[in-house]
């Protein structure tokens, strides 16, 4: 049995207008995603800015209230769960926010910080909650010592562990990481990356990450996942999707990642303008759209789902998008 | 080809702090050749904007202070010139770019209005001429309609967007030297490359020199011809970039290079790191700071080692624990 199961998840935030402030349209950041994870596996999730990936993310945790479509977590239907029904499942699913300056509350100690959570929980009592504290910090590669401290007091990295020492305080089974690691500089990054990827073997974490540095992300995951606009466009083997990218849009993204290495020449795909705004998108093939393809009408009236094209790699059946060849053998699959 | 637009030497900048002056770039010294892509690396905190920021002399205000050396921009010393010098160069002859387009325009004056300022202030255009000239800007930067673009205010512009017009109004009077300050951090990949080969086209029809400061070697990679390797307020490496990635001498730059996650890595392998972190600007040593970051002990901690030449144009600072130099 897969830990978390997504079917169809949409999630709409609606616009409001006019003098009663009634609906006048819908903001689509999530449109119809499905996907699993494992016990214990990464899901990588890529994608540019404004594609949707941190809203699946808060949506899968519940932080928001999913419009349509169904998440699971060890079989159990969270979808629809008051926040109420949630707090005692929460000790499986916990969430980890890009910036740490931002997520760590100032006027708490490190202690509180990681506490916190086992006192929502109502686990152990003070002297045991602060013990736990400093085992944690000491797992995180932080001295004991932190623990009376303040957040502002440390460095972007050092947050950082702090934040990851809260999100493991649980022992959660699944673990939706925002862009961990964007804001850190690289000797720091590669520190973080080695302790995630080592508390995931110790504890058997599943991780869901989600970062726009496509190296980062195929370092650390077993799965990736290509999001554009809202949707996905592309899911399969980490290897794989970086060795044999079959939707236009993944290679691009990954034709655009600058190779540290000034003697090799590259044939760079430059994508033009930027994803369209998800309040208007485009009728059909979105990306199509963005690269003026000369199908893209065609595809105005297609439905385009994810087929499992070769085993475990999964692509949106996409005209516009796929070589003749692929498109032919999606399109028999729908 | 070989004469330089800018000659930086031994510089030295300090900030007024509660807990007194602390030198935050600490004898610095490098040169810009013309029409070259002189690339500055380091992590953050290691000095790379404000030696940038030195250079046009927009430290932030009481606190920055250049307290040493010079800054020789087609045979001008800058440091210390008066305002007036600093007007006519800043804008016209040296061209910025910042790091965060959102903040460094002004979000209550139009596109084209800001794009107008330098253009009537630095060639003397009158406002009609420069907002044409100013269209004519927005459509080299790559802007659809820019017609329409330039009455619009930044907010209405998408990140990428805005970045084209902070560099449209860092060209506008196609100056001999342009300073990127981490001109693509803020944005994806895919724009950072529409951005990147603007750039670089930019360049080439103007043939400005740039110096592009970033902590994506990846970026250096593709972009720079020389590249300067900084930490800790101090140069640790300087050489041409094929130099730098094939053939690195400080350990700083080994470790960077090591640090850095490539595509080509094997999947969940561990990945090398730097351990420790650099030291608080006030406990810096005068010695090799690399050392002190590597808690080392001993000689190396107390005599500022020796930057010198260990191959043509590959300059390092020779301290005996982090390269084979002594």
């Amino acid at each position: 049995m897969n830990l978390l199961e997504v079917n169809d998840l949409k999630m709409h935030f609606p616009i409001h207008g006019g003098i009663t402030a009634r609906k006048i349209g819908a903001v689509k950041a999530v449109d119809g995603i499905s996907l699993s994870i494992r016990k214990g596996e990464t899901l990588g999730i890529v994608g540019e800015s404004g594609c949707g990936k941190s809203t699946l993310g808060k949506a899968i945790v519940r932080l928001t209230n999913p419009t349509a479509g169904s998440i699971h977590i060890n079989g159990k239907d969270i979808t629809h769960m008051s926040q109420g029904q949630l707090r005692p499942l929460r000790k499986q699913f916990q969430m980890m926010f890009q910036d740490p300056a931002e997520s760590l509350n100032p006027r708490m100690s490190v202690g509180e910080i990681i506490t916190e959570p086992m006192l929502i929980q109502k686990i152990g009592n003070r002297i045991s909650r602060r013990e736990r504290a400093i085992e944690l910090l000491e797992r995180v590669g932080m001295p004991a010592s932190a623990v009376d401290k303040f957040s502002f007091e440390f460095s972007g990295g050092q947050r950082q562990r702090i934040g990851v020492a809260r999100a493991i305080a649980l022992q959660p089974e699944l673990l939706v990481l925002d862009e961990p690691v964007s804001a850190l500089d690289v000797s720091v990054q590669s520190q973080v990356l080695n302790l995630l990827m080592e508390l995931q073997d110790e504890m058997g974490i599943a991780y869901m990450f989600i970062a726009h540095d496509l190296a980062v992300v195929k370092h650390i995951s077993d799965n990736v996942a290509v999001m554009y606009l809202g949707k996905l466009v592309e899911m399969a083997d980490a290897d794989i999707i970086y060795k044999n990218p079959k939707h236009a849009y993944t290679k691009a993204l990954i034709s655009a990642i600058p190779i540290p290495d000034p003697t090799v020449e590259k044939e760079r795909v430059i994508l033009e303008g930027d994803v369209p705004s998800p309040i208007n998108p485009p009728k059909g093939s979105a990306f199509g759209h963005r690269i003026n393809h000369p199908n893209y009408a065609e595809t105005e009236d297609l439905d385009m789902p994810l087929v499992e094209i070769n085993p475990g790699h999964w692509v949106a059946a996409d005209p516009c998008c796929l070589s003749e060849e692929d498109y032919a053998k999606a399109r028999a699959l729908v | 080809m070989s004469e330089d637009v800018l000659t930086i030497k031994n510089l030295q900048t300090a900030f007024d702090t509660d807990s007194g002056r602390l030198t935050a770039v600490d004898g610095v010294s490098f040169t810009v050749p013309a029409g070259k892509t002189v690339g500055i690396v380091g992590e953050s905190g290691c000095g790379k904007s404000v030696t940038a920021m030195s250079i046009v002399q927009l430290l932030p205000q009481p606190a920055g202070v250049i307290t040493g050396g010079e800054v020789i921009f087609k045979g001008k010393n800058l440091i210390g010139a008066d305002d007036e010098t600093l007007y006519s160069i800043r804008g016209n002859e040296i061209g910025v770019i910042f790091q965060e387009p959102m903040t460094s325009l002004n979000p209550v004056h139009r596109i084209g209005k800001q794009l107008s300022e330098s253009l009537i202030l630095h060639k003397g255009l009158s406002k009609k001429d420069a907002w044409k000239e100013s269209i004519e800007l927005l459509d080299m930067v790559g802007i659809p309609s820019p017609e329409i673009r330039a009455s619009e205010y930044p907010h209405q512009l998408s990140g990428g967007m805005r970045q084209r017009v902070v560099i449209a109004i860092a060209l506008a009077c196609k100056p001999d030297l342009i300073i990127a300050d981490e001109p693509t951090t803020a944005l994806d990949v895919t724009v950072q490359a529409q951005i990147l080969d603007l750039l670089n086209k930019l360049q080439k029809e103007n043939g400005s020199s740039v110096i592009l400061i970033t902590h994506d070697l990846g970026v250096i990679a593709e972009t720079c011809d020389e590249v300067v390797v900084m930490y800790a307020g101090r140069v640790v490496e300087q050489a041409p970039v094929i130099n730098i990635f094939k053939n690195p001498q400080h350990a700083y730059t080994k470790g960077l290079l090591a640090s850095m996650t490539k595509l080509d890595t094997p999947r969940k392998s561990i990945l090398q790191t730097i351990p420790n972190m650099v030291a608080g600007i006030a406990d810096f040593v005068c010695g090799c700071r690399f050392c002190q970051r590597m808690k080392r002990e001993g000689e190396t901690l107390k005599v500022r080692p020796e930057f010198k030449e260990v191959a043509t144009d590959h300059w390092v600072e020779a301290c005996p624990e982090c390269t084979d130099h002594a």
